[in-house]
């Protein structure tokens, strides 16, 4: 029962992981990211328009990514460079990504999918999924364990710490915000490719779900991953509806144990301290 | 001779005043937007479309005729709304991500109240005001109290209110709610007596078919009592405090968690109001998902407004014009009304890099 829940679990939080991961790196660096909506929108958008023009999947993913790219760089000489407000540059985006998009709506044309891996009792998903968790892995000793990302979360946590190296909280913010943008692109490249198609809008929140679950993990890659899986599954739930209980409860649940736990009813959420702080 | 004397003193020492203002309020507003409109001609000229037709298109559609600028003021009616609650939330430095969650709830309370009460209109219509006011308050008053009480970023809250509203009105519409032997996810229509006139029936000289209605005047009355709250009460005086000065307001004595939790519950009630102009002047009923992102534009609004109730106004009214522009655009010259919000994202981006610039100079 619980088995046959798996397949939609896992293709509901994949892209949901890769723009959550996005979002820790550019919250870990002080960046308040809620354009990561808008990015992957942009990034389901140019693996759709890729696809069509070069007839290549992979060249689709390339121009994803570098579409989301450009709306991280965006962000960034915004809320790093001009010290714009963080989070209305971030809405900002969003209605700038859907506006774009909308515009230039590609042909309904179907694309191709991502090539998809085959493992025995695993089944056959779209290789992201599988790069998924070596990503999740990867970034907590890279972010944790390292120097680099010890330097990135202090651009977040302390600027006198990056001050007294004599390191450019800039650079970091940068490299953090312009992380988030390629990652969440890819989430987007994910939904497109699964779907096969560019809708208007077709993002539908799951940006702002994976903020939620960005802050339901604490700020870390594996909690956040499990948040991930966790909204998958209330989603895959939803889809599957065999009990008496209302779609929408099940729909806004993940919302409200966000709130849950950021108030610190269940467990602590505590954000980065420099977070959202133009000035540190 | 005197006059003239006192009129010139008058013009002499208010120039720097004058000077100031421009520069800080109508020059970056007025610089986003004709960076807008020449964006949106550069556009259409590398799609080989005339941007002469295109401006010309502008002014057609909006100012051609009566009927034509009461839709401008038609669009612009929510938007003053959920202007006026960002500005309010912002001047206390909190942000109301929230406002599309509100004014959803305030819909629902004000057709709810329109749709089981038979009562007559001076009564209905403030029984439906009230409820929207309430519930929209309870819905901005929830991630204040998470903010004071456990320092919960409001951001972050307001957003997540957004999503639940959305889901719960989606339920209440569909499953409970909905008008029998309909598809349509979308409640019965509310009392008659609870619906607002059009303007078109006070006033002659609209046409009858112009949705213009008497919500937009009472909108207007709404950022003529901001303004005096904002301005001239004590409660003004404290939320604007808490925002310019949290320390100093915290040693003159004033609660910032009260101030926090009563501040988001006014935002949240504002845009509650918003709801009411759709259901009570337009509508009649609650449809789902009616509202077109205003609860987002409210943040345009508010920044191109500066925060200023009167600001607002101008800038609502020329975000109604966009719109309406947009709608007339997309029939004429098939350019998808994507453009247009593309260019309220810009326009955002260049008024608050504006603003930092302007912060870090200071």
């Amino acid at each position: 029962m619980i088995f046959e829940l798996i397949p939609t679990t896992l293709r509901m939080a994949t892209p949901l992981g890769f723009a959550a991961l996005g979002g820790i790196y550019s919250e870990r660096a002080g960046v308040i990211n809620l354009a990561l909506e808008g990015m992957m929108l942009i990034g389901a958008f140019g693996y759709v328009v890729g696809t069509q023009v070069s007839g290549s999947t992979w060249i689709g993913l390339l121009v994803g990514m570098s579409f989301g790219f450009l709306c991280a760089l965006l962000h960034a000489v915004a809320t790093i460079t001009f010290r714009a407000e963080q989070i209305v540059t971030g809405i900002a985006i969003n209605i700038l990504a859907l506006g774009i998009t909308e515009f230039l709506v590609p042909t309904p044309e179907q694309v191709g999918g991502l090539p998809q891996w085959k493992f025995p009792f695993i089944g056959a998903y779209s290789f992201l999924v599988y790069l998924l968790p070596i990503l999740v892995i990867v970034s907590h000793i890279l972010l944790f364990k390292t120097p680099w990302g010890l330097r990135l979360c202090a651009a977040g946590e302390s600027v006198e710490a990056l001050a007294t190296m004599s390191l450019s909280r800039t650079k970091w913010q940068y490299l953090g915000v312009l992380l988030s943008g390629v990652l969440a692109a890819v989430g987007g490249c994910f939904l497109a490719s699964e779907v096969h198609y560019f809708t208007k809008g077709m993002t539908a929140g799951r940006g702002y779900l994976a903020l939620a679950a960005v802050i339901f993990g604490n700020w870390r890659p594996l909690s956040g991953i499990s948040a991930c899986c966790l909204f998958g599954f209330a989603t895959a739930l939803e889809l599957a509806n065999r009990w008496e209980v209302p779609v929408q409860l099940l729909n806004s649940l993940p919302y409200i144990l966000t709130m849950v736990v950021l108030a610190g009813f269940v467990g602590r959420s505590r954000p980065p301290a420099s977070l959202g702080k133009i000035d540190g | 001779m005197n006059i003239q004397k006192a009129l010139a003193s008058l013009l002499r020492d208010r120039t720097p005043q004058i000077k100031n203002l421009f520069v800080n309020y109508c020059l970056p507003p007025l610089l986003a937007l004709s960076g807008f409109f020449l964006l949106c001609g550069i556009v259409l000229q590398i799609r080989r479309q005339s941007p002469l037709e295109f401006y010309s298109i502008i002014f057609v559609s909006a100012f051609s005729s009566l009927d034509d600028f009461g839709y401008v003021l038609f669009n612009a009616t929510p938007l003053i709304f959920t202007g006026l609650a960002v500005a309010i939330a912002y001047k206390s430095g909190l942000f109301n991500i929230g406002c599309e969650g509100q004014l959803y709830v305030g819909a629902f309370a004000a057709a709810w109240i329109g749709i089981h009460l038979n009562l007559p209109g001076f009564l209905l219509i403030p029984l439906c005001i009230g409820s929207a006011v309430i519930a929209g308050a309870a819905w901005g008053a929830i991630p204040g109290f998470l903010k004071a009480r456990y320092g919960a970023h409001e951001v972050i809250n307001t957003i997540m209110m957004n999503f639940v509203a959305f889901a719960l009105m989606n339920y209440l519409v569909t499953s409970v709610y909905q008008e029998p032997g309909q598809m349509i996810p979308q409640t019965p229509q509310i009392y008659e007596a609870a619906q607002l006139p059009r303007l078109a029936s006070l006033f002659p000289i609209l046409p009858p078919s112009n949705p213009l209605n008497l919500s937009f005047l009472f909108a207007c009355g709404c950022a003529i009592c901001c303004y005096i709250f904002l301005t001239y009460t004590r409660w003004g005086y404290e939320l604007r405090l808490l925002g310019n000065a949290p320390d100093v307001a915290a040693y003159g004595g004033i609660n910032p968690q009260t101030v926090t939790i009563w501040v988001m519950a006014l935002s949240g009630a504002v845009a509650g109001l918003a709801g009411v102009a759709e259901v009570l002047g337009y509508r009649y009923r609650f449809l789902d998902n009616f509202s077109s992102g205003w609860g987002f534009t409210g943040i345009a609004v508010a920044l191109l407004g500066r925060n200023n109730p009167f600001g607002i106004l101008v800038a609502a009214v020329l975000f109604g014009l966009l719109n309406k522009v947009a709608l007339d655009i997309e029939i004429l010259l098939e350019i998808r009304r994507g453009l247009f919000l593309a260019g309220q994202g810009v326009l955002i981006i260049w008024l608050v890099c504006m603003e930092g610039v302007s912060r870090r100079k200071n």
